[in-house]
């Protein structure tokens, strides 16, 4: 086949200096550059609406071709506990001298899995969407952000089902039940912010999301899920370095935290030292860092 | 063309524009593990070592669009145009050459936000968020969209999930999505193939009210009918060079003889 040009091209050739010139003239600016941080953060505030309604979308999306639907949001975590329940209280009997051991466990899965979940769905939150990203504009951001919320979403109705499993086990309702919300706040802002870091490197590299959950399951056994890290520390021989290390782990704060705040039977005492201190550090270190980070590569999402 | 004298306004302004694809794994199979190494531990050198392939799709095309102007777009199957579509909507990066815009122009795609899972309605909502509009701006054109696409002609569609549409009737639901948006520069990448005759005559028609709008259209298209029925200019890329510009009736003749031969 040959395609030889009868007709040169006709657009005339002007001078490079010359169409810059005509579009200075007229102000207009050049496609697809990176806005400004104060920008940014005004156009994800615009869009807040479409990143809430993304979320939603996303998580009735998920059961719609379910018989029973949006049961499936609280019965899943149910039988999630109820395996839980089976394999270490039932078969194993462990309780690792931990006192209501099922809420005790309950609360660590949940709120564990909201953290693992928020990363994974982070890592592609990019890579797994470049249609949207190359058809619409939009701050990149609102991306990770919708998936953070879409698992904080999840949360709740898992939250409901351990509301129901506390009752169970005969947990009294306390005061103390109103720190779930602070707690909340500050591990979604965490996990915002984590997720944007991992949407960033899972951009340029997909093949992180094969990675991750090897590390996310490592770092679920140093963050205290199945076992009271407090427990452990008290007769262990880990040089320093390692208890405090175990100690500022921003999974095991959230978890305890929350444990703290459901559980009656456990006490302040079992939390680790400035815990609050490292749970707000963590949220403003992993949500402002991340953010600058993600905006950072702006321009580049979606591209070759 | 007599722009100087009544000094149009122009909306995009493309400068010596090149545009390479850089596509991984490509490389034959013998020692595609370790190419892949090779990449990730040099990025940036051996390219072609490293089983990375250039594709240089777009190169040194120049253009100027003006307001209120409705341009074509043709060319054989892999000429780029799709690519210089995307360009101009800032998606995809020029290798050299710049391309200037006036305001934000948008690709007339809100298929990737929907979800086919959901109601029609709930899609309406999502999508007009997806590309910007408030809450309000959706609510009060919400019955537009639903009438434009003609879905509830046939029954009350609207309330059923996107998945049990014919995909006519999806194509059109989404052409209204996206056509409810007022645009400065909008770029539609061949949505008018879909969708029965009907439904393409109005979707012709607010092709041109969206241009009355002051805006620029820019229309990719292989049906060389409803680019005669839209456009006054086009463009005719072919093998990523721009070979011909200008009035729609003489670049169409000369790319009608061309894909005779």
């Amino acid at each position: 086949m040959s395609q030889v040009l009868h007709t040169p091209p006709p657009a005339p050739a002007r001078a490079e200096g010359d169409l810059a010139a005509l579009a200075a003239r007229h102000g207009l600016s050049v496609s697809g550059a990176r806005p400004t941080l104060t920008q940014y953060v005004r156009q994800l505030w615009a869009r807040r609406h479409f990143i809430t309604a993304f979320a939603t979308a996303k998580l009735t999306a998920q059961y719609s071709q379910a018989k029973l639907g949006q049961v499936w949001q609280v019965a899943t975590p149910l039988l999630n506990a109820a395996v839980y329940y089976f394999i270490f209280g039932v078969l194993l009997g462990t309780k690792h001298g931990v006192a209501d051991y099922i809420p005790f466990l309950v609360t660590g899965v949940f709120v564990w899995t909201f953290t693992q979940s928020s990363i994974m769905a982070g890592t592609r939150a990019i890579s797994g969407n470049l249609g949207l990203v190359r058809a619409l504009h939009f701050p990149r951001a609102a991306l990770p952000i919708s998936f953070a919320l879409q698992q904080l979403q999840q949360l709740l109705f898992s939250m409901a089902a351990l509301v129901f499993i506390l009752f169970l086990c005969g947990v009294p309702i306390g005061l103390s039940w109103a720190l779930t919300v602070p707690t909340l706040v500050l591990q979604f802002v965490f996990n915002a912010g984590i997720s944007m870091v991992m949407a960033r490197m899972g951009a340029k590299t997909p093949d992180l999301a094969q990675l991750m959950p090897f590390i996310l399951r490592t770092w679920m056994y140093v963050s205290g899920v199945m076992f009271s890290i407090d427990k452990t520390l008290k007769n262990t021989t880990l040089p320093h370095w390692a208890q405090t290390l175990l100690e500022a782990n921003p999974a095991a704060v959230y978890i305890d935290l929350m444990r703290f705040a459901l559980i009656d039977s456990f006490k302040a005492h079992q939390l680790p030292h400035h815990v609050w201190a490292y749970a707000v550090g963590w949220a403003l270190l992993a949500g402002v860092g991340g953010f600058v980070y993600f905006w950072k590569a702006e321009e580049r999402y979606g591209r070759g | 063309m007599a722009e100087q004298s009544t000094e149009k306004i122009p909306t995009v302004v493309a400068d010596q524009v090149d545009i390479v694809y850089r596509v991984h794994g490509t490389g034959a199979g013998r020692g595609s593990a370790t190419a892949a190494l090779n990449r990730i531990l040099r990025p940036g050198r051996a390219e072609k070592a490293a089983g990375v392939r250039r594709v240089h799709a777009v190169k040194k095309v120049s253009f100027v669009a003006y307001k209120g102007e409705a341009i074509g777009l043709i060319g054989t199957n892999g000429s780029g145009k799709s690519t210089l579509l995307k360009a101009v909507a800032g998606l995809l990066p020029v290798e050299s050459g710049k391309i200037y815009t006036d305001g934000q122009p948008s690709l007339l795609g809100v298929n990737a936000a929907l979800m086919n899972d959901l109601t029609g309605e709930r899609n309406v909502h999502l999508g007009g968020l997806a590309m910007g509009m408030s809450r309000e701006q959706i609510r009060e054109r919400y019955q537009d969209i639903v009438d434009f696409s003609g879905i509830n002609e046939k029954g009350d569609f609207i309330t059923l999930p996107m998945r049990t549409y014919s995909s006519g009737m999806a194509a059109r639901l989404r052409f209204s999505i996206a056509a409810a948006k007022d645009h400065d520069v909008l770029l539609i990448d061949e949505a008018l193939a879909t969708g029965d005759r009907k439904f393409q005559v109005r979707s012709e028609e607010r092709i041109r009210e969206l241009r009355g709008q002051a805006g620029t259209v820019f229309l990719v298209s292989h049906n060389n009918n409803s680019i005669r029925d839209t456009c006054e200019r086009v463009l005719w890329l072919e093998r990523g060079e721009l070979r011909m510009d200008g009035p729609t009736e003489e670049v169409l003749k000369a790319y009608e003889t061309f894909t005779k031969s």
